[in-house]
């Protein structure tokens, strides 16, 4: 018999503190394409916010904890292409003049993937049966789709979800807006990407807005809100699991 | 021009504001260059292969630039021009004035040269007496209009065409005032008749150069309206005004550039005038001027040689990083504060007036990356601008709440048991008062992000309280 793929989960801050279910969904689907799941314990932030405000040290710190962190896998996978690109380009870029590091940072890099990129360059995953009736848009978001080039993997799995229909956006790789800590240092400029942005997303008339990044998808959602849209937003993954019991990101539970 | 880069903010805020701009800056974006670039660039199987060699030609030159400048000056006086070197902006502003008085100028002449506007040369001339007329259509309207250009390529396109009919009621009195100018062709004809005149009457000319060409001792200029043309052959001087980082070895190479340059800048296969000026007149030609003098202005540039923006001199000044920017997009480039905006200006303009004075130019990105992938000669623009962010955290430029606060976080994210703890709680907290409305409107310490949208409710627990929970 196969031995078991053995995967940690880089969980990634947002998902902890806002939407636990996407990290349930991600294990669902690795544990559906054969995969053993742990989560390493000493896990908090791939360190993004002090590397993009220019804060090298404490980024240095904190990828140094994330690469002891998850030594020892077969394979690291995120549920963001941002947090995955940052260990998968960004670290070894951190790295470049401490040789020793190095090396390490090129292995974890190596074997790190954003989660559906994942399923379905690297295990081949054909779905997990999910069925989810609705018309869903994707939103490419920025560093999975130009770090990582994730565009076509998305899509192919979600063809295979039942009863979901892509309709996309006219301009689905165009920036949302959020860049991290940019949204909030220049809100009005970030006010008009996203603007822009929801209307694309109202345009299709799709009931549902699927990206494969939490800060992109918060950012999106609170947007197409405060203008008092009915466009429901999700994580990709959460559709891929067929995992809907959860409201969609921003709306209430039902009491 | 006096910069205004450090109140960007203050800027963004004026031009999201402005109706008209907005209106342009759709059009531009959404119809524009973006747009025809995409479709010429499909038409062009070999086009991504022409990146990475126009990348590794302009890396080449960059590492054995003291020779190829050492070899197109030699070439340049070769055919009776002459070379001068420049170490700053005023040397070179000292230079051109210094070649125009010697010609008795009182008009020059002027293509569209983005050096120009760096030195601010035409201040110069007209604080000296000599009157420059801008020959570009575009360069011309903002001339008139005491305006800075706002892209690199298409100066004028922050301006609806009222505007300009307004500008040039304005400006050409001697005209009938009752003529009509609803349509851009009668602007064009207008300027057209004026300019005409201007290029007869200068006794000097002067041009950027797109490239220059080491192996001939060229300099190469792309228009669209021929102006640059008419520029560097009708006066008795011809000043063609370059950075030291245009140079190409041959004129193979060059070709290169050009196969990329008006695809990559306004979606033409080729720009509608491309233009190799070699030397002054010779016996027997028909026109060409008598002097042609290369003013080469370094202004900072081999500062940046072996540091980590050396990769920024590959540029070769197409905008297609302004055209493709979602940032440029929503504020146009009057609020970068300086004469380089977009992506590109908010690499260069901290080399040339300092970070402290640009700062916020690399901050204002969301490191989107789209820059980078349609840049020609493959800059890492994103990095770049990372690189300038971390600049200006060493020189503590960056504001102290910023600072303070990523401090805050970072003690937490370096300190597990206790994030997991925090974040257990804020997920806890946040989402028993979300709990309701599942979002928030308005959140303390949140305003740069609730001003413009509602905060989505954390869910209530966090994933790790979870997971230790339910592991089995």
């Amino acid at each position: 018999m196969k031995e078991p793929v053995r995967v940690a989960l880089f969980v990634t801050c947002l998902v902890d503190l806002f939407r636990p279910s996407v990290a349930f969904a991600a294990v669902k689907l690795l544990e559906a394409a054969g995969c053993t799941v742990a989560v390493p314990r000493s896990q908090t932030c791939c360190g993004q916010p002090a590397y993009n405000s220019g804060d090298r040290a404490h980024a240095k710190a904190i990828a140094r904890q994330v690469i002891a962190a998850f030594a020892g896998f077969d394979y690291v996978v995120a549920p963001s292409g941002s947090c995955a690109g940052m260990i998968k380009v960004h670290y070894p870029a951190l790295f470049a003049d401490e040789p020793a590091m190095l090396a390490d940072a090129k292995l974890l890099a190596g074997k790190t993937h954003e989660l559906v990129a994942f399923l379905a360059d690297v295990i081949g995953f054909e779905g997990a049966g999910a069925r989810v009736p609705c018309v869903a848009t994707y939103h490419d978001a920025c560093s999975g789709l130009r770090e990582l080039g994730v565009k076509e993997q998305p899509r192919a799995l979600l063809r295979r979800v039942q009863g979901l229909a892509l309709k996309e956006m006219a301009t689905p790789e165009v920036c949302c807006g959020f860049g991290g800590t940019f949204c909030v240092k220049y809100p009005e400029i970030s006010d008009r990407m996203v603007s822009d942005k929801a209307a694309d997303i109202e345009a299709t008339g799709a009931d549902l807005l699927l990206a494969g990044d939490l800060g992109c998808l918060l950012n999106m959602a609170g947007k197409l809100q405060r203008r008092g849209s009915a466009v429901g937003v999700r994580h990709v993954a959460e559709i891929l699991a067929g995992m809907t019991d959860e409201p969609a990101i921003g709306h209430p539970k039902a009491r | 021009m006096h910069p205004t880069s450090r109140a960007f903010p203050e800027n963004a805020h004026r031009a999201l504001g402005d109706a008209i701009l907005q209106q342009s800056l759709g059009i531009m974006m959404r119809q524009g260059f973006a747009v025809r670039r995409a479709k010429v660039v499909a038409r062009l199987p070999e086009f991504e292969a022409l990146r990475e060699e126009a990348r590794a030609l302009k890396d080449h030159v960059l590492e054995h630039l003291d020779f190829y400048l050492e070899t197109f000056e030699r070439n340049v006086k070769a055919r009776g021009g002459l070379v001068h070197w420049c170490r700053t902006a005023e040397e070179a502003r000292a230079t051109v004035l210094e070649i125009c008085r010697a010609a008795g100028a009182r008009t020059v002449t002027k293509g569209k040269t983005m050096i120009g506007e760096e030195i601010a040369i035409n201040d110069h001339l007209e604080a000296n007496g000599i009157k420059p007329v801008e020959t570009d259509l575009g360069e011309y309207i903002i001339q008139i209009r005491r305006e800075p250009p706002s892209h690199i390529v298409a100066p004028a396109v922050h301006l609806a065409k009222e505007q300009v009919a307004e500008s040039f009621r304005r400006t050409h009195r001697h005209l009938d005032p009752a003529r009509p100018l609803d349509e851009p062709r009668q602007m064009l004809d207008e300027a057209r008749a004026i300019l005409r005149q201007k290029f007869l009457a200068a006794e000097v000319g002067i041009t950027g150069a797109n490239i220059l060409v080491a192996e001939t001792g060229s300099s190469i200029i792309v228009t669209n309206e021929g102006n640059g043309d008419l520029t560097q052959t009708l006066p008795k001087v011809h000043i063609v005004l370059a950075s030291i980082e245009k140079v190409v070895p041959t004129l193979e190479d060059a070709t290169l550039l050009l196969r990329l340059l008006a695809r990559s800048a306004t979606g033409q296969e080729f720009s509608t005038y491309t233009t190799v000026s070699t030397g002054p007149r010779r016996p027997g030609d028909p026109d060409g001027p008598n002097d042609y003098h290369v003013v080469l202005v370094d202004n900072g540039r081999s500062a940046l040689m072996g540091s980590e923006m050396q990769d920024m001199l590959r540029c070769i000044r197409c905008a297609a990083c302004l055209n493709h920017c979602p940032v440029y997009g929503a504020v146009g480039g009057h609020a970068y504060g300086w004469v380089y905006p977009g992506p590109m200006g908010a690499v260069l303009t901290p080399t040339l007036l300092g970070i402290g004075e640009a700062a916020h130019l690399p901050n204002a990105s969301t490191l989107c990356g789209k820059c980078e992938s349609v840049c020609p000669v493959k800059i890492p623009l994103p990095r770049l601008m990372r690189h300038w962010r971390e600049r200006a955290f060493e020189q503590d430029i960056t504001p102290r709440a910023t600072r303070w606060g990523l401090s805050a976080w970072a003690y937490l994210a370096e300190r597990p048991p206790l994030y997991r703890l925090v974040s257990a709680t804020a997920a806890r907290v946040l989402g028993w008062l979300g709990r309701g409305h599942g979002r928030f409107r308005t959140l303390p310490l949140a305003g740069g992000w609730t001003s413009v949208r509602d905060m989505p409710a954390p869910e209530g627990r966090s994933f790790m309280s979870l997971w230790t929970e339910r592991r089995r």
